[in-house]
C-alpha cells in the first residue's frame, strides 16, 4: 500500500512537472511583454505551439543520421527524469532517495551532450556554432554548479535533495555567507544553462548571439516540440531546485497528509510565480552581453562556489 | 541553536572576502569606487559587530570613522576627480580578469591555511578575522599589482588597509593598535589623495595642453 501512494505521489510530481513548464515559460514571455508595455501572447501560447508542432510532419535533412531523430527523445527522456528527482511540493519522493544532485547534473550533462552532438550531425555551420559555443558554456557551468553542490553538501551533509530541504527548514542553519554565495552562484548557472537573457536570447535567431537556437535550427514538427517542452522542462527543475534548497518552505514531509500536501502544491506555486515574474523583471532590466563577455559572467559564478567552498571550510574548522 | 554572534562574524567578514574580490572584477572606475564605498561599509558593520561583541566602545569610533571616511568622503572626492578628468573609461589591466581570479582564489586559500595553523590557540572568532583579514590583505596587494591606473592601485591600497583595520579590531585587548591603526588610516588616505591629485595634475596639466593645441591647429 505505502508503494503504491509512493509511485501516485511521484507519478503526481512528474505530471505536474510536465504540465506546468510550458506555463512557467509562457508566463515569462507574457510579464515581459507587459514590462515592455506590449499586450504579449496568452500565457496558454506554449501549449498552442506544442500541439500544432505535435500536429505537424517531421521535415528531415537529406543527411541527417538516426542520432538525429533519436536525439529528442534521449533528451526529453534525460530532463523529464532530473526534473522528477527534485522535490517540488513534497519531500520523499520515491526517486528522490535513489538519486542526488550530482545525479541530476550528470543527466542534464548527458542531455546537453546529445543536443550538441545533434547540432553537428546535419553539417550546417550554425548547427556547429551553436554546438561550439553551448559546450564553451557549459564548460565553466558545469565546475561552478558542482562547486555550488559541494558546498551546500559541506554544509548540509548531505547531496540528497530531500535532506538537504529538510535541514534548510530547521533551526539549524543558522546565518552562512557560503550559501549566499551559493545562491548568487546557482542562479548564475541557471541562467547560463537555461540560455536566458544576458547569457542568450530565447526568443532571436539573430545569427551572430544564438546559442541554443542555433542547434535545434534543422528540427521541426514533434522533434522540436519535444526539444521546446524540454528546455521548458529544464527552466522549472532549476527554479525547483533554487526553491527546494533555498526556500523550502511548504514542502510537505515524507508521510503528509492531504490538506499538507495541498498548501505544499500552493506554495510550489505560489513559487514559481514568483520565480518567473523575478526572472521576466530581470531580463527586461538586463541587456544581452557579447558572447566573449559569457566565460567572465560564468566564469564569477564558478568564482563564488569556490570562495563559499573557501569561506565554510573556516567556519567549518572551529 | 547556532552561535549567532559568531555566524554573524563570520557573515560580514567573509563578505568583506567578497567584496574584494567584486573590486578585482570591476572595469570601470565609477563602478570601483561603488564597490570601494560598499568595501568600507562591510567594515563598519563588521568592526561595529566586534564592538557589541567585545563591549569595547572604542570600536564603535573606528567604525564611524570607517564610515564616514572610507565609505562617503573618500569616494565621493575620488569620484570628483575622475568626473573633472573625465577618465570613467575601462581600467587597463596589466593580466586578464579570469587569472586574476584564480589568483586571487589562491591567495585566500593560502591565507585561510597559513592562519588556522598559526593561531591554533586563539578564541575562533578572532581566528577567523585574522585569516579573512590576511585574504583582504593579500587581495589588495594583488589589486595594486595588476593595475596599471592610479585610482585602481589607491582603491586597492585602500582595501589593503581596511583588511588590516579587520585584523586589529577582531584581536581582543589591543586598543593601543586599533587606535594607532585608525590615526595611521586618515594620515595614509590624506598622503595618497594628495600624491595622487598632485599626479594627476601633472597628467591632466599636459592632456589639455596639447588637446587644445591639436583643437586649435596651432603649433607652440
Amino acid at each position: 500500500m505505502a508503494l503504491i501512494r509512493d509511485l501516485a505521489a511521484q507519478f503526481v510530481e512528474m505530471v505536474l512537472v510536465l504540465v506546468l513548464a510550458p506555463g512557467l515559460v509562457g508566463l515569462v514571455r507574457k510579464t515581459k511583454a507587459r514590462l515592455t508595455r506590449r499586450h504579449g501572447a496568452s500565457v496558454l501560447q506554449p501549449y498552442r505551439d506544442l500541439s500544432r508542432l505535435l500536429r505537424k510532419e517531421v521535415v528531415l535533412a537529406e543527411n541527417a543520421s538516426w542520432l538525429f531523430r533519436v536525439a529528442p527523445y534521449l533528451i526529453f527522456a534525460a530532463t523529464w527524469v532530473a526534473a522528477a528527482l527534485v522535490p517540488t511540493f513534497a519531500t520523499g519522493l520515491l526517486f528522490g532517495w535513489s538519486a542526488d544532485l550530482i545525479a541530476i547534473i550528470a543527466l542534464l550533462g548527458s542531455a546537453r551532450f546529445f543536443l550538441a552532438l545533434a547540432g553537428m550531425d546535419v553539417g550546417t555551420s550554425f548547427g556547429g556554432m551553436g554546438s561550439s559555443r553551448e559546450v564553451m558554456i557549459a564548460s565553466l557551468a558545469e565546475p561552478a554548479m558542482l562547486m555550488t553542490v559541494f558546498t551546500l553538501a559541506l554544509i548540509a551533509g548531505s547531496t540528497q535533495l530531500s535532506t538537504i530541504a529538510a535541514f534548510m527548514n530547521s533551526p539549524a542553519v543558522g546565518l552562512s555567507v557560503s550559501l549566499g554565495l551559493a545562491l548568487f552562484a546557482l542562479i548564475i548557472v541557471a541562467i547560463a544553462e537555461n540560455a536566458r537573457i544576458p547569457v542568450d536570447n530565447p526568443s532571436t535567431h539573430l545569427e551572430l548571439t544564438m546559442v541554443h537556437e542555433a542547434m535545434v535550427l534543422e528540427y521541426s514538427g514533434r522533434h522540436l516540440a519535444l526539444i521546446e517542452l524540454s528546455s521548458a522542462l529544464k527552466l522549472v527543475l532549476y527554479v525547483s531546485l533554487i526553491a527546494c534548497i533555498f526556500a523550502p518552505w511548504g514542502l510537505a514531509g515524507a508521510q503528509a497528509g492531504a490538506a499538507v500536501l495541498l498548501i505544499g502544491v500552493s506554495a510550489y506555486l505560489a513559487k514559481l510565480t514568483a520565480a518567473g515574474v523575478l526572472l521576466a523583471v530581470f531580463e527586461t532590466t538586463i541587456a544581452k552581453m557579447r558572447v566573449f563577455r559569457v566565460p567572465q559572467f560564468v566564469g564569477a559564478a564558478l568564482m563564488l562556489g569556490l570562495l563559499g567552498t573557501l569561506l565554510r571550510f573556516v567556519s567549518g574548522s572551529f | 541553536m547556532p552561535n549567532l554572534a559568531f555566524d554573524m562574524a563570520h557573515l560580514l567578514a567573509g563578505s568583506l572576502v567578497l567584496v574584494s574580490f567584486m573590486l578585482l572584477y570591476q572595469d570601470r572606475l565609477s563602478s570601483l569606487l561603488n564597490v570601494y564605498a560598499l568595501h568600507a561599509l562591510v567594515l563598519a558593520l563588521s568592526v561595529a559587530w566586534q564592538a557589541n561583541l567585545q563591549n569595547a566602545p572604542h570600536l564603535y569610533v573606528t567604525a564611524t570613522l570607517a564610515l564616514g571616511f572610507k565609505a562617503i568622503i573618500i569616494p565621493v572626492a575620488l569620484r570628483q576627480i575622475i568626473e573633472r578628468l573625465g577618465i570613467h573609461r575601462e581600467i587597463e589591466t596589466v593580466v586578464g580578469i579570469g587569472p586574476t581570479m584564480l589568483a586571487g582564489m589562491a591567495l585566500v586559500g593560502l591565507s585561510m591555511v597559513v592562519m588556522l595553523r598559526v593561531t591554533a590557540a586563539a578564541a575562533p572568532i578572532a581566528r577567523q578575522d585574522l585569516a579573512f583579514a590576511l585574504a583582504v590583505v593579500l587581495l589588495g596587494l594583488l589589486m595594486m599589482v595588476t593595475r596599471r591606473n592610479a585610482v585602481g592601485q589607491v582603491v586597492g591600497f585602500m582595501s589593503l588597509e581596511n583588511g588590516l583595520i579587520l585584523a586589529a579590531t577582531g584581536a581582543r585587548g589591543m586598543p593601543l593598535v586599533v587606535e594607532i591603526s585608525v590615526t595611521f588610516s586618515i594620515l595614509i588616505a590624506f598622503i595618497v589623495i594628495g600624491i595622487f591629485l598632485f599626479r594627476i595634475r601633472e597628467r591632466f596639466d599636459t592632456v589639455d595642453i596639447s588637446a587644445l593645441d591639436q583643437a586649435r591647429g596651432e603649433q607652440r
